[in-house]
């Protein structure tokens, strides 16, 4: 069987991917992808900690439990993400993160 | 008690002037004057009938036990039994001085309430003039009835107010702004001396109940602190003093009383003669106990009285405008009732107060009458034969003037002769008493005086443009009223001489049984007391004609004679109209350095600098730090994800720090070494 730890050192190399991608990239798209990448960075350490714990142990699903919230989230959240993406491309002309820096239009 | 309706409910007494002045103060601005005068009058009026009523219960039933009326109606002040036990309630009582004080307050504040419906008819701001009217005589009624010094503090201090707010009642007016503010400060001093007093009372006494407080005095059998000795009573009873000397215009604190003639006529009866004015006599006869403990303090209070009286006097004779002489005419009969005080005759001294209310009040209100059938022409050299023009006015003014000269049997004479007296047989009195006699020959004087140049000789105004007309009833029958008291009000307390009975000294008597002094007519006996007190008299009706007679000679038969006079005394005539200068003196001595001080430093250095300094450095200081900060917030989406990046890093670093070193080292596989 894997060892936890490197589930987990894993999840940090993900993790910390999609962060310097948030930070550093200037594209929507990008930048939006990189949200993604967190939060199933997020979701691997959750399947290995449940994946972990001893067979009988009553709180064994609930990791599992959790990453099925977060993918339902993440669904809402590139939906609702997607679309707002898709109104700034049409009223600005660009997918540039820069160039969003108000609240109107 | 059955049948004490309104003395087991006393508050009521003070509480209806309340309720009016409140109702007008709210409401009267849309209301129509006669709506204003009549919620004002029925307040005045419903209390007037309390204090008769509660009056007659206090004589039936309260005063054959020998004891006081008192009622304790709510807490005001209480400390609780582990700190000290003190309280201060909202206390009322009623005792003999209480009586005569509720009765003179009410009564000719009713009259006066009359009178001002006609005299301000035709004045802007009526229903506020009603509502300070009334405001004055709940803060009057609360001093008189207050079963403690603190009670007595508020409505002395509530008086003050009223009378601030009255004296600057045409407030457009610069000088009546101004006489107002000056009132309320020189009123201030006085009262910081009447705060101390109650404080170091408090403190050796340890409450400032009435009752307690004097039972205590005569319990622990104090004795009288002799002349020059400054123990407790006589640095108590000074600092009451001072509190009395301000309220009540004396010496060195008469200067805001003149002023005060800025208010309107009504006010200066009510407030600045007949009643507020006298507090301070009252609460010297109030706290005689403490006071008869000590020499000095006595000595003061009579030598402080008689040269305000001698003093003031002086200055009433060369007054041109008529409400100024009689502003000066009662610093001076102030000036009698302190002396009184101070040579222990407390009851001649409330007496005087008594008659002095109604003589005073009724000149007043008489040259109200005056200056408003002149058109508002207060000047007594553009007056002159007004007695066919306006005969009650006339009649009126005339009795108060015989009543205020001396003349027998009216009312001033009896005061005036009792306190002479009273001045005359204590030992060493004799200064005081010729000082009295000659004030009494001023008073005579500048009293005619007024009267001839305003109601004799030739008109000297301008007959085309004023039309002198007899005032509306609505004034002059107060004045017929308060005439009346001016002849018979002297009777009450007419001498064994005159086959009358002291009936006033015997009523006052269980309030001032402890040391009037009894030995003034005890100790010589009777038929040299009467004898003596026949020449007394006589001498001073003499002094009183006297000066009625050169009042007679300069300003009727030889009307040039005064200004001629004038020019040839010209040092003594200027120092007098000038008021000998004291208010130019405390302008240099006291205002103008104060004024410095609160410009230069306490304005421009203390709140412009200190204050808003700090104020405004905080304020510039946050808009400094704003302006730098404000930068981070730029709208750029990249820029927050790595604060908050930075942010988890810190958090992270924070929650760790202890194991962070190991684990780091565990995960590269080496150990850190210590």
């Amino acid at each position: 069987m894997v060892p936890t730890q490197y589930y987990l050192i894993l999840s940090a190399i993900l993790f910390g991917l999609g962060v310097v991608a948030f930070v550093f990239r200037r594209n929507i798209i990008t930048i939006f992808m990189s949200i993604e990448l967190m939060l199933n960075a997020v979701n691997l350490s959750f399947v290995a900690f449940s994946q972990s714990m001893p067979a009988n142990h009553p709180h064994k699903l609930d990791g599992q439990l959790f990453v099925l919230f977060v993918i339902v989230v993440a669904a809402a959240e590139a939906a609702v993400g997607l679309g707002i993406i898709i109104l700034t491309a049409r009223n600005r002309q660009s997918l540039n993160v820069e160039r969003v820096d108000l609240l109107k239009l | 008690m059955p049948n004490q309706p309104i003395l087991e409910h006393l508050w009521i007494i003070p509480l209806l002037p309340l309720l009016g002045a409140t109702i007008n103060g709210l409401l009267g601005d849309k209301w129509p004057n006669k709506i204003v005068n009549s919620v004002a009058l029925s307040a005045t009026g419903l209390s007037f009938l309390s204090a008769l009523e509660a009056a007659r219960e206090f004589v039936t039933y309260v005063a054959p036990t020998g004891q006081i009326f008192r009622k304790e109606f709510f807490d005001w002040i209480f400390t609780g039994v582990s700190a000290g036990n003190f309280r201060v309630g909202f206390d009322l009582q009623m005792d003999q001085l209480t009586v005569v004080m509720v009765l003179v307050v009410t009564g000719v504040g009713f009259l006066i309430h009359i009178y001002s419906t006609g005299y301000m008819a035709h004045e802007g701001g009526y229903y506020r003039f009603f509502s300070y009217l009334n405001l004055f005589m709940f803060f009057m009624l609360i001093l008189v009835l207050a079963a403690n010094y603190v009670l007595l503090f508020v409505g002395w201090e509530g008086v003050g107010l009223a009378s601030y707010l009255l004296i600057g009642f045409y407030f457009l007016k610069k000088s009546a702004s101004d006489a107002g503010k000056k009132a309320f400060i020189v009123n201030r001093i006085g009262d910081f001396g009447f705060m101390l007093g109650m404080f170091l009372l408090f403190r050796t006494f340890h409450t400032l109940d009435f009752s307690q407080l004097f039972a205590a005095v005569e319990k622990s059998g104090w004795s009288k602190e002799p002349m020059w000795a400054f123990g407790t009573f006589t640095i108590a009873s000074l600092l009451l003093f001072m509190g009395a000397a301000g309220k009540s215009a004396q010496l060195p604190l008469y200067v805001w009383l003149p002023d005060a003639m800025e208010g309107p006529t009504p006010v200066s009866a009510l407030i600045h003669a007949a009643t507020m004015v006298t507090a301070g006599v009252y609460v010297v006869a109030r706290s005689h106990i403490l006071f008869q403990h000590s020499e000095t303090a006595l000595v003061v209070v009579a030598v402080v009285g008689c040269a305000t009286a001698f003093f003031a006097a002086t200055i009433g004779l060369v007054q041109t405008d008529i409400k100024r002489v009689l502003a000066y005419s009662t610093v001076s009969q102030l000036g009698y009732m302190f002396l009184a005080c101070g040579v222990g005759a407390f009851s001649a001294g409330i007496f005087h107060l008594m008659t002095h209310a109604f003589f005073k009040a009724l000149l007043f209100l008489a040259a109200g009458s005056v200056i408003h059938a002149m058109g508002g022409e207060q000047d007594m050299h553009r007056m002159g034969g007004l007695r066919k023009s306006i005969k009650y006015t006339f009649a009126t003014m005339f009795i108060a003037t015989l009543a205020i000269a001396g003349i027998p049997p009216l009312a001033g004479f009896f005061s005036k002769d009792s306190i002479l007296l009273n001045a005359y047989n204590i030992p060493g009195g004799r200064p005081l008493y010729i000082i009295g006699l000659l004030t009494a020959l001023l008073t005579a004087f500048y009293m005619f005086r007024l009267v001839f140049l305003t109601f004799w000789g030739k008109p000297r105004y301008d007959e085309h443009h004023v039309h002198v007309h007899e005032s509306p009833w609505s004034m002059l029958g107060p004045l017929v009223v308060l005439a009346v008291l001016s002849v018979i009000g002297g009777w009450f307390a007419a001498p064994a001489l005159w086959g009358g009975k002291d009936y006033f000294t015997e009523f006052l008597a269980p309030v001032f049984a402890t040391g009037e002094v009894a030995g003034a007519s005890a100790a010589i006996d009777e038929a040299a007391a009467h004898s003596l007190e026949l020449r007394l008299a006589v001498v001073a009706v003499l002094t009183a004609l006297l000066g009625i007679a050169v009042a007679y000679w300069l300003y009727i038969r030889q009307p040039k004679k005064p200004a001629e006079l004038a020019k040839s005394l010209q040092p003594v005539y200027k120092a007098l109209f000038n008021k000998y200068w004291v208010d130019e003196l405390y302008a240099a001595t006291v205002v103008r350095p104060l004024v410095w001080v609160s410009d230069h430093v306490l304005w421009k250095i203390v709140d412009v600098e200190a204050i808003d300094g700090t104020v405004n450095g905080i304020a510039h200081g946050a808009t400094a730090v704003g302006d730098r900060v404000r930068h981070t917030q730029s709208g750029n989406t990249r820029s927050y994800a790595a604060w908050v990046v930075v942010g988890a890093v810190v958090v992270i670093v924070i929650l760790f720090w202890p194991s962070l070193g190991p684990m780091i080292g565990h995960l590269f596989g080496t150990t850190v070494t210590k």
